[in-house]
């Protein structure tokens, strides 16, 4: 029952040409350490599922990405994410943007086993023209409404980064808000947590409201500890985002970026990132 | 304290007028004078707005009174029970807006944020905008990427567009854009000039009315005592 693995492991079920979802928000509670292994591992052509953040930006400098599948890709406090802009005024990463809600919706849709949920958001947007595969729905009742005919996003592998996890597979966030952590665990194939710490299911339980037990075991393949794994995004209440970083992540090129910070391992950047 | 309001005070008040008469919907904005403003409207005319504090708590008069994680954010939004004040990178005479780039999609000359929720938002339930800076390079003759929808592709309501200079609304048969209001000290010849599409300009136009003196000791005392709001227009 032990599902208790290493970043490298998770790094080495990701293939070339995946769809990736990363759970999270913008820079917040994202699975950097998982992110920052497959930077490393060279992969290519992966597609993201993502409400976008620095896990872009990464992954896209580090030329492991083919597709973005987002509403946003943000640092939150500085809004632009650099090396994403820079990407797409390149024309070197391809996008499919949905709003944001359209994106929830797909997910939905996977983890539900449905081919689409209809929903509004879309309709009369340039979605729609950047998106042409999409169609739309009418009600078969008697409102007749046109819908947006949202196709599920299944995804082959789900990565989430959580507070407290135990070593099966439970975990739980502490901070304010769950994000879509769950629907990227349902929506995937295969799904990976890492988390600040990995306790025992006595102390998991202890450690909250029962509510705040976003995923369990069924719905997680591998369990990384990645303490302060989620640096330099925010992972609340065990830390704030690091801004002071985020800033020079933002404002140094990307070889000198690589250079001094992920060239080594994990360890080796969580030395070099201590101050 | 007692001193005539600046234009950052004018806008806050102008922002905080788009929620009244909402009733209990969350009023949710992206920028420092529309989060003033919502504060404001909950403080004064507007008691029953639910107030976020940008990510997941409720807020009432800087009280914790909730939790409002994304995922009941996108339940509101599909409920249609909130109206958003939104930024707008271009904006057109109809009221569709753009905040995902600039350039052609395909290979963008500018890619900023993404349509992020203004495609749902404007379609299910009251939007306003606010420009910090009024200028032809938002308010253009057609934006570069329909985020926001305008009233010629379905939006359910857009109540105000705020700025540095006016207010603007949609009261006319076509529901284009009309300036309802000029700013103290704002001309209507320097709206025409700053606005990329023709306006439709009422034979008269009333200045924005000025905060009370209440409303401008609410902002300068409790809600930005660090002046924080004349940096966004500066």
């Amino acid at each position: 029952m032990d599902r208790v693995v290493s970043i490298e492991d998770v790094a080495g079920e990701i293939r070339d040409g995946m769809t990736v979802g990363i759970g999270g928000w913008g820079s917040r509670r994202k699975p950097m350490a998982l992110v920052r292994a497959i930077a490393r591992s060279g992969r290519k052509d992966l597609t993201l599922v993502t409400y976008g953040g620095p896990d872009v930006g990464v992954l896209v400098a580090a030329g492991c990405v083919r597709r973005v599948v987002t509403g946003f890709v943000s640092l939150d406090s500085i809004p632009l994410e650099p090396h994403f802009r820079r990407a797409r005024s390149a024309g070197t990463v391809l996008l499919t943007e949905y709003d944001e809600g359209m994106l929830y919706w797909g997910l939905l849709a996977a983890a539900n086993r449905l081919p689409f949920l209809p929903i509004r958001a879309g309709l009369g947007s340039d979605v729609l023209r950047v998106n042409p595969e999409l169609r739309t729905v009418r009600s078969p009742y008697a409102d007749g409404t046109e819908l947006v005919a949202m196709p599920a996003i299944t995804l082959d592998v789900a990565i989430v980064h959580l507070n407290r996890a135990d070593a099966h597979g439970n975990g739980r966030y502490l901070g304010p808000d769950p994000y879509f952590d769950d629907l990227f665990c349902l929506a995937a194939k295969r799904r990976f947590v890492t988390c600040e710490r990995i306790v025992s299911t006595a102390a998991l339980i202890e450690s909250g409201p029962p509510q705040t037990l976003l995923v369990n075991r069924s719905m997680v393949d591998g369990v990384v500890e990645t303490p302060h794994g989620a640096h330099f995004t925010s992972c609340v209440p065990d830390y704030d985002r690091d801004e002071a970083f985020q800033r020079e992540y933002a404002t140094t090129d990307w070889e000198t970026f690589r250079t001094r910070y992920l060239d080594g391992d994990e360890a080796g950047y969580q030395k070099a990132v201590a101050r | 304290m007692t001193g005539p309001a600046t234009r950052a005070e004018t806008c806050v008040v102008a922002c905080a007028e788009a929620w009244r008469g909402d009733g209990a919907v969350l009023a949710s904005f992206a920028g420092l004078i529309p989060q003033l403003a919502a504060r404001l409207a909950q403080l004064t005319f507007a008691p029953d707005l639910l107030v976020s504090d940008g990510e997941a708590t409720l807020l009432r008069d800087g009280q914790v009174e909730g939790w409002l994680p994304y995922r009941s954010v996108f339940a509101m939004v599909a409920a249609g029970t909130r109206h958003m004040m939104m930024g707008a990178s271009q904006l057109d005479r109809l009221g569709n807006q753009n905040i995902s780039c600039v350039g052609p999609w395909e290979r963008p000359k500018s890619q900023l944020l993404g349509v992020r929720g203004a495609p749902g938002n404007t379609v299910n339930h009251p939007v306003s905008y606010w420009i910090p800076r009024h200028s032809p390079r938002v308010f253009v003759e057609r934006v570069d990427m329909v985020s926001g929808v305008g009233h010629d592709r379905g939006a359910h309501e857009i109540r105000l567009v705020v700025t540095d200079l006016a207010v603007l609304d949609f009261a006319t048969p076509d529901r284009s854009m009309r300036l309802r209001s000029v700013h103290p000290g704002v001309t209507v010849d320097e709206v025409v000039a700053a606005t990329g599409f023709a306006l439709s300009i009422p034979d008269d136009v009333p200045e924005t009315r000025e905060p009370s003196a209440d409303e401008r000791r609410l902002i300068r005392e409790h809600l930005d005592p660090r002046g924080l709001r004349e940096r966004e227009i500066a």
